[in-house]
């Protein structure tokens, strides 16, 4: 634990080091605050349905730019070749690389809470349901974090990395878009899928075992296959 | 512990994928306390031996051991007593030098009440001291280097494996990095690759030379230079004339301990109309040093002067272009 905290930590400083998490959360802030108070003084609604039900698409942009450089970077630089000689299992640099990430989403997060502190100043607001929406808001990034570790794991170019996360997460997405044009059967299973539908079952404030357990599966099953890339170089 | 086995390396073999071994069928040991010189030209197999070595790729069959422990079933045991400077020195560039060796302390768990001492011990040998707030990314490539030194050490690991430490140096540099590696290695078992000659012969206690991912020589410097080389021979060139028409050749020939003469140069001078050779390799009979005779023949008997006589012994890299070019192709 104390060697995943020390990756995680690097990251961490790593990012506050670059330039590029400062754009990416102003990019956010300013974006969402606009759709935020454009609701609040034209359509003199105060609430935050509409910040996060457009969450997750935001998110499938955001995260894979701030997942890209995780492990893509230290391969190219060829500081993974050192990293990974050092007494440390890949389970603990991946999990590492992904504390950091989650850390980087939390604090984009924390930043947001000054919607809900407007809306709450405004008129009443449903603390359940803004507390149950920011842990679904820490799962979603959780579950696109691990997207991003595990398509950073897979290439040397950053880009390549965005790319792969962005479609693997934006189709995760889309699923729960196109549920009301597929056909009976397959949509229960597009819906089980997507990680909207589950994202909003939260939301709602309804915490659920499933929901749960689906954010839990994702993130699972792409630090697997992050850590399996990772040690596929010593197979034989 | 003086002659424990610190590498144990057993018919190691290494294939990419591509049907060619980069490494074929190596087997060598290293004991505690020495510091061997890993030879070869560009491609050879040196940096995939010690990519295997410190558990970063699976060998393909054969096996390596490291202080005891095999570097693929029991890699934690074998990466926890190793220190490792890449080819190229990869350091993350946006970290401060402190930053940096910090990090690795955590990372191999350097105790808290000891790394002080340790920070401060190898801040001092790698000399980086007035360093230690500058981002890596800004050293320049020999600042750098010492860098990756020093977290190569820090963790005061039992052997040390060190790729090409001193490549992209300048001659200040490379010297400076040579007296830290041999001061490392007068406690620790250092192995370091290199294509550079002269290096070993000036660190190492042992040099290994692969070639085509085959181990071609290993033993010490000076014993790969004299076996090589077969008998010595003797570099001789005379020149000038007091009038005496004899040919020094015949003269030469005369003298006892003398097994072999061979005229190396022709051209040039001579006495009379007859072109006369002025420069000859003298082989030697075993055992005997014909030097203070050939010098009295030659001034006296000849007339002319001695102008050069040099004893040649075959340099290692004479050894090693001899048994990397003959290799394979």
């Amino acid at each position: 634990m104390r060697n995943t905290m020390a990756i995680a930590k690097r990251e961490f400083q790593s990012y506050v080091n670059s330039p590029i998490p400062y754009i990416l959360v102003t990019f956010y802030i300013v974006i969402t605050g606009y759709l935020f108070f454009s609701q609040l003084f034209l359509g003199r609604q105060a609430e935050m349905r509409g910040f996060f039900e457009n969450m997750p698409l935001f998110f499938c942009f955001l995260v894979p730019l701030v997942t890209m450089r995780l492990v893509a970077e230290e391969r190219r630089e060829g500081t993974l070749e050192l990293l990974l000689t050092m007494p440390i299992t890949d389970w603990q640099v991946v999990g590492g690389k992904f504390l950091a990430g989650l850390g980087m989403m939390a604090l984009l997060l924390l930043l947001t809470l000054a919607f809900p502190i407007t809306v709450a100043a405004l008129g009443p607001l449903d603390k359940g349901t803004a507390v149950a929406s920011y842990l679904g808001a820490l799962l979603l990034s959780g579950a696109f974090v691990a997207i991003g570790v595990m398509a950073s794991a897979f290439t040397r170019s950053q880009i390549v990395a965005a790319l792969i996360a962005f479609f693997i997460s934006f189709g995760l997405f889309l699923l729960g878009a196109v549920v009301g044009v597929l056909p009976h059967w397959l949509a229960p299973v597009a819906a089980a899928m997507s990680v909207s539908s589950h994202f909003m079952n939260i939301a709602r404030g309804v915490i659920d075992t499933r929901d749960l357990v689906y954010y839990a599966s994702i993130i699972f099953v792409c630090l697997l296959i992050a850590q399996t890339t990772l040690d596929s170089r010593r197979w034989r | 512990m003086a002659d424990k086995v610190m590498i144990h390396v057993e018919s190691l073999r290494k294939d990419y994928g591509s049907g060619r071994y980069a490494v074929d069928g190596i087997s060598f040991d290293v004991r505690a306390g020495e510091v061997l010189g890993f030879l070869g030209p560009n491609g050879a197999g040196k940096t995939t031996t010690m990519k295997i070595l410190t558990s970063f790729l699976a060998p393909t069959s054969g096996r390596a051991e490291v202080a005891g422990h095999d570097v693929y079933d029991d890699s934690l045991s074998v990466r926890s007593r190793i220190g490792y400077l890449p080819e190229d020195t990869p350091l993350y560039r946006d970290m401060t030098v402190l930053e940096y060796l910090e990090f690795v302390c955590d990372v191999r768990d350097v105790p808290k009440e000891s790394r002080r001492g340790r920070l401060r011990k190898v801040v001092e040998q790698c000399g980086i001291g007035d360093r230690l707030g500058a981002l890596i990314g800004e050293l320049s490539k020999g600042f750098r280097q010492r860098v990756g030194l020093a977290q190569a050490i820090v963790h005061e690991p039992e052997v040390l494996i060190l790729d090409e430490p001193t490549s992209g140096l300048d001659p200040n540099q490379i010297a400076e990095i040579r007296g830290v590696i041999k001061q490392i290695g007068q406690e620790k078992t250092v192995i370091f690759s290199t294509h550079i000659l002269g290096e070993v012969q000036a660190t190492c206690s042992r040099v290994i030379i692969i070639s085509d991912g085959k181990l071609v020589a290993d033993g010490t410097p000076d014993d790969l230079a004299r076996k090589s080389a077969g008998a010595a021979s003797i570099l001789l060139e005379i020149g000038g004339s007091r009038g005496n028409d004899t040919d020094p050749l015949s003269l030469l020939r005369h003298i006892d301990g003398i097994e072999d003469i061979k005229a190396i140069d022709t051209s040039g001078w001579s006495l009379s109309d007859r072109p006369r050779a002025t420069k000859f390799r003298i082989v030697a009979k075993p055992g005997i040093d014909p030097r203070g005779d050939i010098a009295r023949v030659i001034a006296t008997a000849s007339g002319m002067d001695l102008l050069q006589m040099t004893p040649e012994t075959a340099s290692l890299e004479d050894v090693f272009r001899k048994l990397t070019t003959t290799q394979g192709a």
